[in-house]
């Protein structure tokens, strides 16, 4: 008993000096996300006040750069009169389609040049050529090819995402351990089974991430694509405010761009996290 | 029959590796009988080919001259008598242990109820019982192989072919392993070939210790290894009178050939 009373309480101190570190630690943790929040905010506060500053007190030319009073009350007026949501809803549409499309097709090239080395091989120097070019410059003549309109504009995006998501998924194909291959072949897998029950999900994880890397580059080809031939759509009234000179139809557009670019992108990251953590894996 | 007993026959086995700057002899004019029942280990010093042999056996090789039969047959490509484990579990990380061990019975079609179960219960009597849920990386090495073991047994081939499948492991897992691969294999009557540089691992667990001479690989000697390793657990068979001057002249047999230290 004499032995066991000093142990318990020995426990109970270590115990509650743990806790205290941890919670110390946990505290300090807080405070670093809270300072690093608090100095974001701050930024972008100082940023539009220093803006609106520099406009109103006519430092800048606010015929060319705005200010942020100005372009948020164009925002709203579009809003209200809902002028704005054909423009996103068009922008939005082509760039869905755009990375989906970019992904779903450079993903069966990838499986077509996996399955014959013969192709792989021919194939390769064009594609070295088509990935080292820039695709925009095709632009026009996807415009003379499918007209002006919504296919020129995917076309576009399809032609800067399709390449360079065959050559990451070619690329993850081959990275696969051959002994995951060999087990599959000791039991006489045929080379469909390798790729259904190897190399497919391998390499799924490349697969959904190229998703992310396809939205950023779907949002350059539709922007370029709206700039050479739309008659809507956001790229479109950015070409539009820079030829009649109102620039803060062009900013507020950015603004716009800007804000349903992160919020597609964190809806893209949100899924990969779904689809891949329906597959725990190492 | 005058050959009944034999269950794997290589013919006169040549193999070449062919690159665009050479054609290299790996195996040369090998002959090999292994008998029903048998547990024959490859030893040798690396480029003797004994895991090119391994491949030629199983069929995922084909030999670049002569033949190789199984049970009579001669072998064409991998087949589902013939069971292959490698230097690691490489179970599938995206599939649970259950699915992992049940992936040769779905490629060989035979995955139905009962075999399902079948693979369950062989989970089970490895120790690996509540496991079936889990996924490879919940699991410790020696767990892995031995899943890796039911995978290759679920099938219910005649033949093991083990390519150093021990050789990943740390050393107390890597006995206990053995002993259970090799009360296992006896207890279902299996035919197995092992390619080990383990000397006292070839010798603990085998009928027979064959020696490999390298460029080309050929035979260089065999050791029959006396019944009283033989019928000893391999944890307690390196207790056994013998061992010791057994692996002593397989030692000098291996450093001749090129091997030992030497090893490249």
């Amino acid at each position: 008993m004499s032995q066991k009373i000093p142990d318990q309480g020995k426990q109970e101190v270590r115990e509650i000096w743990l806790e205290e570190l941890h919670r110390d630690h946990h505290r300090k943790m807080v405070r670093w996300r809270q300072h690093i929040f608090a100095v974001q905010l701050s930024m972008l506060v100082a940023m539009f006040l220093l803006w609106e500053l520099a406009g109103r007190l006519r430092w800048i030319d606010v015929l060319l750069f705005s200010y942020p009073s100005k372009i948020f009350a164009q925002i709203g007026k579009d809003v209200v009169s809902g002028e704005i949501w054909a423009h996103v809803g068009v922008t939005v549409g082509e760039t869905v389609v755009g990375f989906l499309l970019g992904t779903l097709v450079g993903t069966l090239l990838a499986v077509l040049i996996w399955w014959s080395p013969f192709l792989s091989k021919v194939l390769d120097p064009y594609m070295v050529v088509f990935n080292s070019m820039p695709k925009v410059a095709l632009g026009p003549i996807f415009i003379v090819m499918f007209g002006a309109g919504f296919t020129a504009i995917v076309m576009t995006t399809l032609s800067i995402t399709v390449i360079i998501t065959t050559l990451v998924v070619y690329n993850s194909f081959n990275e696969v351990d051959p002994n995951y291959v060999k087990v599959i072949r000791t039991f006489g897998g045929e080379r469909s089974e390798i790729f259904a029950k190897v190399v497919f999900p391998a390499s799924f994880p490349t697969i959904v991430s190229t998703l992310k890397v396809n939205v950023g580059m779907a949002w350059v080809g539709v922007i370029v694509g709206e700039f050479l031939v739309a008659k809507q759509g956001l790229g479109y009234l950015i070409i539009y405010g820079f030829q009649v000179f109102n620039f803060t139809l062009v900013l507020s557009s950015l603004l716009i761009i800007a804000a349903v670019a992160t919020a597609m992108y964190q809806l893209v990251v949100y899924a990969e996290r779904k689809l891949l953590s329906s597959g725990r894996r190492s | 029959m005058p050959d009944s007993g034999n269950v794997i026959r290589l013919d006169n086995i040549s193999q070449v590796y062919v690159s665009e700057r050479e054609a290299s002899l790996v195996i040369e004019d090998l002959n090999l009988e292994i008998k029903q029942g048998e547990f024959v280990s490859l030893v040798g010093p690396s480029g003797c080919g004994k895991t090119t042999l391994l491949s030629i056996i199983a069929g995922l090789l084909k030999p670049t001259r002569g033949k190789v039969e199984v049970e009579g047959k001669h072998v064409q490509g991998p087949s589902a008598n013939m069971g292959y484990m490698l230097q690691q579990d490489y179970l599938f990380p995206w599939r649970t242990i259950l699915d992992n061990a049940l992936i040769g019975l779905e490629l060989t079609g035979n995955l139905d109820a009962q075999s399902r179960e079948r693979t369950r219960e062989l989970l089970v009597s490895m120790g690996l019982g509540g496991t079936e849920e889990q996924y490879p990386s919940e699991l410790s090495g020696g767990m892995r192989q031995r899943v890796a073991l039911v995978r290759t047994l679920a099938t219910d081939p005649a033949i093991l072919l083990l390519d150093e499948p021990f050789s990943a492991l740390d050393y107390q897992t890597k006995l206990q392993l053995e002993d259970l691969v090799s009360d296992t294999l006896k207890q279902y009557g299996k035919t197995s070939v092992l390619v080990t540089h383990d000397l006292s691992e070839a010798i603990a667990v085998s009928d027979r210790v064959i020696v490999l001479d390298r460029n080309p690989g050929r035979i260089r000697r065999e050791f029959d290894i006396p019944e009283q390793i033989r019928l000893a657990q391999p944890f307690h068979a390196r207790e056994q009178a013998g061992f010791n001057e057994l692996f002593q002249s397989l030692w000098d047999e291996l450093v001749q050939s090129g091997g030992g230290e030497k090893d490249t």
